[in-house]
């Protein structure tokens, strides 16, 4: 590519900054003890240590998967911090007004929308929970929810509340020995959200939980867990930052969607982790479990748009267990500089008659590698089954990667599968269409990548996707050529 | 309007302009005809800017400026346009969208305030139904999966919608029917302007039944060797290219 597109890709993150406050962080290390440290901090049961205690025991026995196509140094799981609170939390304040300003404002920088009556003036129709470090500070609208029987919480609250949830739905759709990544996450997660939908209610408004990580060498282990009762619907966003810094900082995360029978959910990211800078120095490694189990007429909507994370491995699935479930996956990874994504999805098809879609849109820059990652299996129950795959890759200048690693099991005759796959570059003959047309050549490039990933966007609630075109805007900034 | 004096460039490293001298005046409608491999459509690439292409001498003046010092966007702004010989897909990105970015880039340039998207959708609309497309073009990508015929068609709106003060058309005829034929010269026709100037590239006589130049160029190994009025054209077709490289002229 030419050097005009060259001289364009520099990144600026504007999340990067530090909120000062006084923390109470676990020195680094990880043992039983540590692990009994946070269950005790967050006053659980005794049948819920125990269920931390044999993940953590599980995951001394297991190996760091390395088959990504991703390299980085060996991750020193002692080096970590496995729980830092802010002190002021240590009260457990009632309402978001008692929470410290110092706090609040952090999420004011980030323009996340937490006093409920500039909410109500109509900014956006939202409900937040927000997760700040290991955890979190308040939930709003939390009324208003209750109303319609919706229940939004940290899950740290729920365990206590909803003992009876909990216990039947953690860990029922990611099993404690997944993988490696989950594994560590049920040993230690510290907070996360919780949502149950009741029967046949759609929720009144869009719940959002945005993740904040902010203290040096902590680890971020939430765990998110969303129940969908039959016939119910919900949409739910994710956001999340952190500060700009010079070390690696682990996140794991694990997601479980219930869908039960006739409900729907629409799970919405837009991941924005620090990527670390233009030498590839610092930003998050997102190691990231994320799974949904559809069952009769049931359906899953995963749309999200990465453009954050030094390193991502992430793959959100559907379990179309029931039969006429459905599962989409909409999906536009950004990578750029440094970046590595190994990112896709899982479709598991079980249920007759059950139908999945799958639009990729990859964008590498830089020196970047983007690897899409995808498995769709018909089981030998899954009569009449059906997936369509499409997975674009666009390439930025000369010096980054796209590669495309599909999977495709089919064990009975009548299911159907189809796989479209393209790669494009952003075309030299392209950039000068518009800028003969008088467009500057950063507008170009941001308008062809936007483009890419309008099949995408289209996916996403209005406020984030106009959020996510600007977001891909500031990641491409400088990767022009 | 634009003065080209021994214009000498290059690409990578074959020298393809060879002391080319034109001089256009508000209004007029220039020709430049010329055989295969003359340096009809790098004339247009350079003196719009596009990259690859290296000036070795010469000067170029647009409105008194010197515009081989302006980047590419900045030509356009001035009002400089190139109509594509094969105008390129933009997949995704709406032909709506792309025309106000060009038209906003283009009237802030002129200190003017970015025309309000119902004003701007209107304006649109017309020019569309003076194109003979319709107006669903304006949803879909820039020339995604057009015709030949449409993708000339859009250049001409987009031409319509930036009303710049000089036109060039790098052989926009070549892979028309008649018909699109027709449609592209009354579209350059109806944008004829006292302070409009157009350059028009081709390879054959057939458009200029459609368009009349005032003035027609020949255009062989990077020099122009023989200038005169429209009639020149028809000569030109009837007695090839050769006449004028064998030096019978």
């Amino acid at each position: 590519m030419s050097e005009e597109i060259e001289k364009y890709i520099k990144t600026e993150y504007e999340a990067g900054f530090v909120t000062d406050i006084d923390a109470e962080t676990l020195p680094p290390g990880l043992n039983e003890d540590v692990v009994r440290f946070i269950s005790n901090k967050k006053g659980e049961p005794e049948w819920l240590l125990e269920w931390r205690l044999k993940a953590f025991r599980a995951w001394q026995e297991m190996e760091e998967p390395d088959w990504a196509h991703v390299h980085y140094p060996e991750i020193d799981f002692q080096a970590i911090s496995y729980f830092s609170a802010p002190k002021s939390m240590e009260d457990k304040p009632q309402s978001l007004d008692e929470v410290d300003p110092e706090l609040l404002r952090t999420y004011e920088k980030l323009g996340i929308p937490l006093h409920e009556q500039a909410v109500l003036a109509g900014v956006a129709n939202v409900a937040v929970d927000i997760v700040f470090d290991s955890v979190s500070l308040g939930t709003t609208f939390r009324e208003k929810l209750a109303e319609s029987g919706v229940i939004f919480m940290p899950i740290s609250e729920a365990v206590h509340v909803h003992p009876e949830l909990i216990k039947k739905y953690l860990g029922s759709v990611v099993p404690q020995k997944d993988n490696y990544y989950a594994a560590l996450n049920c040993a230690v997660f510290s907070d996360g959200s919780f949502v149950y939908i009741p029967k046949g209610v759609r929720c009144p408004m869009e719940l959002s939980t945005y993740f904040r990580i902010n203290e040096e060498n902590t680890g971020q282990f939430e765990r998110t867990l969303i129940i969908a009762d039959e016939g119910s619907h919900v949409s739910y966003l994710e956001g999340c930052t952190a500060p700009m810094r010079d070390e690696n900082q682990l996140h794991a995360a694990v997601v479980e969607l219930v869908v039960l029978d006739n409900a729907e959910i629409k799970y919405s990211t837009v991941q924005n982790w620090y990527p670390g800078d233009a030498q590839g120095k610092g930003g998050i490694y997102n190691f990231v479990t994320k799974r949904a189990i559809a069952h009769n007429n049931a359906k899953i909507s995963w749309t999200q748009v990465e453009t954050g994370s030094a390193v991502t491995w992430k793959y959100p699935s559907c379990i179309l267990k029931g039969d006429n479930a459905v599962g989409e996956f909409y999906s536009v990874a950004l990578t750029n500089n440094y970046q590595q994504a190994d990112t896709g999805t899982k479709m598991i098809h079980i249920g007759k008659n059950t139908k999945s879609t799958i639009i990729s849109k990859g964008i590498s820059a830089g020196k970047s590698q983007n690897a899409y990652r995808g498995l769709v299996r018909m089981n030998p129950s899954a009569e009449g089954a059906r997936n369509f795959t499409q997975c674009d890759s666009l390439l930025i200048g000369d010096k980054c990667g796209a590669h495309t690693f599909p999977y495709i099991e089919s064990k009975h005759p009548s299911a159907i599968i189809e796989h479209e796959a393209t790669t494009s570059t952003v075309s030299d003959d392209q950039m000068f269409l518009c800028q003969q047309r008088g467009i500057d050549p950063e507008k170009a490039v941001s308008m062809i990548v936007n483009g890419f990933c309008k099949e995408v966007f289209k996916e996403l609630p209005m406020e984030f996707a106009v959020e996510a075109g600007k977001l891909l805007e500031v990641s491409l900034e400088g990767s022009v050529g | 309007m634009l003065t080209i004096n021994n214009l000498q460039a290059k690409v990578e490293d074959k020298d393809i302009l060879k002391g080319l001298s034109l001089n256009v005046k508000p209004g007029e409608i220039h020709a430049i005809m010329g055989p295969n491999g003359a340096g009809k459509s790098t004339l247009g690439n350079v003196l719009s800017g596009r990259d690859g292409y290296t000036v070795t001498g010469g000067e170029v003046l647009f409105n008194g400026k010197n515009i081989l010092e302006l980047d590419a966007e900045e030509r356009a702004r001035e009002g400089l346009f190139l109509a594509f010989q094969y105008p390129v897909e933009i997949p995704g990105v709406s032909n709506l969208e792309f025309l106000k970015a060009s038209v906003d880039a283009v009237r802030k340039h002129q200190d003017k305030e970015p025309l309000d998207s119902m004003s701007f959708l209107k304006l649109a609309r017309e020019k569309c139904k003076a194109v003979n497309l319709d107006q669903n073009f304006l949803k879909r990508g820039v020339n995604e999966g057009f015709s030949g015929g449409e993708k000339k068609r859009n250049e001409i709106l987009q031409m319509m919608m930036l009303e710049p003060k000089l036109c060039i058309l790098d052989e926009t005829d070549s892979g028309l029917d008649i018909d699109a034929l027709q449609v592209v010269a009354e579209g350059v026709n109806s944008q004829r302007d006292p302070n409009r100037s157009f350059i028009i590239v081709t390879h054959y006589q057939r458009l200029l039944d459609y368009i009349v130049p005032d003035f027609v160029h020949v255009l062989a190994d990077g020099k122009i060797v023989k200038s005169g009025g429209k009639e020149l054209a028809l000569e030109l077709e009837e007695k090839g290219y050769s006449w004028i490289e064998n030096g019978e002229a």
